[in-house]
C-alpha cells in the first residue's frame, strides 16, 4: 500500500462536518492541542493549519515551547496513546493525509498508517532507540509490523537501508546495539528505520540539534538526497533557521502555539513580514555577512502557554506594538492573512495588526540595513 | 567583541600563559583498578590570553574544549604542562593556594539548570563568593548583590527569589552575576550561550559584551557554534582532538582559514539564507572524529582529510605561524603566505 487510501468501510475519512476532501497530501486545518494541567490550560498549539505537497519540504521554526514539537506529535496521532493518552490531551481540528482524515478515523487505522504512510524521525536517537535490541532487530520489526515477510528478507532491507544511509559495513553494523554507534551513525540508523516502509510523509523534530556542525551537514545531505529519491513529503522541525534555509522550500513561524508567518522560504528570508521573524534573523550572529557590531535581540522571554497574551501573543515583546494600527486595539487577536502581491501560487501570509506598507517600510528601512 | 583601547598586545605580559598543557583521564579496570589506558582529552596546547581580549575556542563535541577550560580555572589538575596567571605559575597550586586566584579568574557554565543550587535564593548564590572569601563589600553583601543583579539586566527585587522561578535567559544572567562578584580579571566562559533560545542567545550575547566594555574583562569563551564565536571573539583557536589545529585573529581565521579542518568546519555551518544553498560548495568531511583514547599517529586530523599525504600520517606537524598572527598545526596549510596579507583588524598581531 503506497499512496492508496485505506480500504475502510464506513466513517473513517468522512469529515463530520461535510467539508469537502483536500487537494494537498497533507493538509491540516485547525489543529488545537491542550493539556489540562494543575495550572490551567496549556495551549501548546491553538489553532494551526498548514498545507504539504508531496516531494516538497516544509520547515517548522520556532523557539522551545512554541508548540512545534506537539504539532508533529499531533500528525502521527502520538497524543492518544501511551503517557500523552493518559493526561487526556485534548485535540481538535483535521488532518488530512492522502485524502484519509486522521483525527476522526479509528485508532487501529491511524495505528497501521503510523510507520507506513507517516514516519518521524527524533531528535534524540539514544533515547528514541531501544537499548537492549540491536539496531537491525529495531529496523526488522518496524519493517515487519506493516510487511508480511520472514525475518531473512526483513534483515536484508535493514542492511540495504543501512547501506543507503551512509553507514560503513552495513551487513556487519546491523548487528551492533546502539550504544556502539557514534551520535552520527545512530541519527543516519533512526533514519534508516524511518523510511524502512516507504512513508509518503517524513517528520523531522530537530533531527540535527544533538549533532556537531560537521555530522550536521552529513545529515542534511542525506535527508536531501533522500527526499529526491523517494519524493515524500518532509517537514522538518527546528529552532535553528540555518537549518531550515538549507532545507525547506516553504517555511512556517510559530509563536506562543499559532503560526505568525508563513511562506516559501526565500521570501521569509528575503522579505519577512511579521516582527517576531525580524527578531529571530536580528538575533543570529551570520557567518555569511559581513561582521556586525551588535546584536538586535528580541526583549523580554517566551510567553507562557497558560497566560498566553489575548490579542496577539508577541505584543509584550514587540518593539512595533505602539505604533498605531488604524483602531484595532491590543487584545484583537491578528489573523493570517496573505501579504498584498503573493496571493498567487505559493502566498505569504502573516498574522500582525501592521499594515503591508508598514511592514515592507520597516523591514528595508530599519531591519534589514542592520543585518 | 569590542577593541580594548590597550597598547599594542604584545608589549604586554599575556594575562594567562599556557605551555605544554596536557590532561589525561585514566582508564581503570579490574579489581585491582589497574591503568589499561588514558582518554588523552587535552594533549599539549600552546597559548597566551592577553587581557582585554576574547580568545574564542571551538571545536566539535570531544576535542577538549570544556576540558581546557576547566584546566586554566583549576577545576582540573593537570598532566603535564603549565599555566601562569599574570607572569605567576598556577599549575599545580592546591585548594588553599589557590583561593586568592579564585577571586580573578571566574567561570560561566553552559547549564543554566544545574550550574545554580536549586534550594538557594539568587541572593545567596550571587553573594557566595563574598562569604567564600570572607570580604564583606562596600554597603554591604545585599546593596552589592542587588547592583550586579542590576548590572547584568535582572531586577533586584528578585533578591529572595529561587532559581525555578527564573527563565533560561535569566539564570543564566544569575550565573554571570555569581562570576562578576568578585570583579575578576579573566572569565572563562564554557558555551555560554548554546542553552538559550535564539532570541535569548542575542540578549546574552550582548550583555558579555557591554560587560566587558564596562569592567575590563578578559574572556575565554568556549563554544562549538561558529556563528557566535565568531561575533564575540578577537582571536580564536581551533581545537580538534585535544590539540590546538589553528589560532588567528578573527578576520584572518574566517577569511583565510589555513588549515583543512577549520576550512571544513566554515563550510558545514548552515547559513539562514536559501539562496546560498545552491551556489555554496561545501567540504563534506567523512565519518567521525576518531577516539581520544586511540588518537591517529601523525596528524590527527589525516583520517578525515582530502589533502593527507604520506607524511601526514608519519610526522605530527607543529603549531607554526606562516603568517603574522595566524598559527596552524598542518603540513600542507592553504592560504599559504606568498599571497598577498589580508587587512587584519582587532588584536591580531
Amino acid at each position: 500500500m503506497t499512496t492508496t487510501p485505506l480500504p475502510d468501510g464506513g466513517a473513517v475519512g468522512e469529515p463530520t462536518d461535510g467539508k469537502a476532501r483536500p487537494t494537498a497530501f497533507l493538509d491540516v486545518r485547525d489543529l488545537r492541542v491542550h493539556f489540562p494541567t494543575d495550572d490551567g490550560l496549556v495551549k501548546s498549539v491553538d489553532g494551526l493549519s498548514f498545507q504539504l505537497e508531496k516531494g516538497r519540504t516544509l520547515g517548522i521554526v520556532g523557539e522551545s515551547g512554541s508548540g512545534k514539537s506537539v504539532t508533529s506529535l499531533g500528525i502521527m496521532g502520538l497524543h492518544t496513546v501511551g503517557q500523552y493518552g493518559r493526561r487526556k490531551a485534548r485535540i481538535s481540528g483535521e488532518i488530512w493525509l492522502d485524502g484519509t482524515e486522521l483525527m476522526s478515523a479509528d485508532p487501529e487505522k491511524v495505528r497501521r498508517l503510523r510507520g507506513r504512510e507517516m514516519a518521524m524521525i527524533f531528535q534524540d536517537p539514544l533515547s528514541a532507540m531501544h537499548p537492549y535490541f540491536t539496531v537491525g532487530a529495531q529496523i526488522v520489526e518496524a519493517y515487519r509490523v506493516h510487511h508480511d515477510v520472514d525475518k531473512k528478507t526483513a534483515r536484508k532491507r535493514a542492511v540495504e537501508l543501512l547501506d543507503r544511509v551512509g553507514i560503513p559495513q552495513p551487513d556487519r553494523r546491523v548487528d551492533d546495539y546502539p550504544h556502539q554507534f557514534s551520535g552520527g551513525m545512530r541519527q543516519r540508523a533512526m533514519i534508516a528505520m524511518a523510511l524502512v516502509n516507504n512513508p509518503n510523509l517524513l517528520i523531522a523534530d530537530e533531527p540535527t540539534t544533538a549533532l556537531d556542525v560537521t555530522v550536521q551537514a552529513q545529515i542534511l545531505d542525506l535527508i536531501r538526497d533522500l527526499q529526491k529519491e523517494f519524493g515524500s513529503a518532509v517537514v522538518i522541525i527546528t529552532h535553528d533557521l540555518g537549518v531550515v534555509a538549507e532545507l525547506a522550500d516553504d517555511i512556517l513561524v510559530m509563536y506562543g502555539g499559532r503560526c505568525v508567518e508563513r511562506g516559501p522560504a526565500e521570501r521569509v528570508f528575503r522579505a519577512p513580514q511579521h516582527p517576531y521573524t525580524w527578531g529571530l534573523l536580528g538575533s543570529m550572529p551570520r557567518i555569511d555577512r559581513e561582521q556586525t557590531e551588535r546584536l538586535i535581540p528580541v526583549k523580554g522571554s517566551p510567553p507562557s502557554l497558560i497566560n498566553v497574551p489575548s490579542g496577539c501573543a508577541f505584543n509584550p515583546r514587540c518593539p512595533y506594538a505602539d505604533v498605531p494600527k488604524g483602531g484595532v486595539t491590543r487584545t484583537e487577536r491578528p489573523e493570517l492573512r496573505p501579504v498584498p502581491g503573493t496571493e498567487a501560487g505559493r502566498p505569504h501570509h502573516s498574522a500582525c495588526h501592521l499594515a503591508p506598507e508598514e511592514r515592507t517600510r520597516i523591514w528595508t528601512e530599519e531591519i534589514a540595513p542592520k543585518l | 567583541m569590542t577593541i580594548p583601547a590597550q597598547p599594542a598586545p604584545e608589549a604586554t605580559e599575556p594575562l594567562l600563559k599556557v605551555e605544554g598543557l596536557v590532561k589525561h583521564f585514566p582508564i581503570v579496570k579490574g579489581l585491582l583498578r589497574r591503568q589499561t589506558g588514558a582518554v588523552r582529552a587535552v594533549d599539549g596546547l600552546d597559548f597566551d590570553v592577553r587581557a582585554g581580549e576574547t580568545l574564542g575556542v571551538v571545536g566539535e563535541s570531544g576535542c577538549g574544549k570544556s576540558t581546557m577550560g576547566r584546566l586554566i580555572t583549576r577545576l582540573l589538575e593537570p598532566t603535564a604542562g603549565k599555566i601562569e596567571f599574570e607572569g605567576r605559575d598556577i599549575t599545580h597550586l592546591g585548594v588553599a593556594g589557590m583561593r586568592p586566584m579564585r577571586r580573578d579568574v571566574q567561570m560561566i557554565f553552559q547549564d543554566p539548570y544545574s550550574s545554580l543550587n536549586p534550594r538557594h535564593t539568587v541572593g545567596t548564590i550571587v553573594g557566595a563568593p563574598f562569604r567564600l572569601q570572607g570580604i564583606t563589600p562596600e554597603g554591604g553583601v545585599k546593596k552589592e548583590v542587588q547592583r550586579l543583579l542590576e548590572l547584568v539586566g535582572l531586577n533586584p527585587e528578585h533578591y529572595n527569589r529561587y532559581p525555578h522561578e527564573f527563565s533560561g535567559g535569566q539564570r543564566q544572567r544569575i550565573g554571570i552575576a555569581r562570576a562578576l562578584a568578585l570583579k575578576p580579571r579573566l572569565v572563562v566562559a564554557d558555551e555560554p550561550v548554546s542553552a538559550l533560545d535564539v532570541s535569548i542567545q542575542a540578549q546574552v550575547v550582548n550583555l558579555l559584551d557591554d560587560l566587558q566594555e564596562e569592567l575590563g574583562l578578559t574572556y575565554v569563551i568556549i563554544a562549538h557554534d561558529l556563528s557566535v564565536i565568531r561575533h564575540v571573539s578577537d582571536r580564536i583557536a581551533v581545537m580538534y582532538l585535544g590539540k590546538i589545529v589553528e589560532l588567528a585573529d578573527r578576520t584572518s581565521l574566517y577569511e583565510r582559514p589555513m588549515h583543512p579542518y577549520t576550512t571544513a568546519l566554515l563550510s558545514a555551518v548552515p547559513v539562514p539564507d536559501p539562496g546560498r544553498r545552491v551556489k555554496r560548495e561545501r567540504i563534506l568531511l567523512k565519518g567521525d572524529v576518531p577516539s581520544p583514547i586511540s588518537p591517529p599517529a601523525g596528524c590527527r586530523f589525516h583520517t578525515r582529510c582530502w589533502k593527507a599525504t604520506e607524511v601526514c600520517r608519519t610526522d605530527e606537524p607543529r603549531l607554526l605561524a606562516p603568517r603574522a598572527g595566524h598559527q596552524v598545526a598542518c603540513h600542507h596549510p592553504e592560504n599559504a603566505p606568498g599571497t598577498p596579507e589580508p587587512v587584519t583588524e582587532g588584536a591580531g598581531a
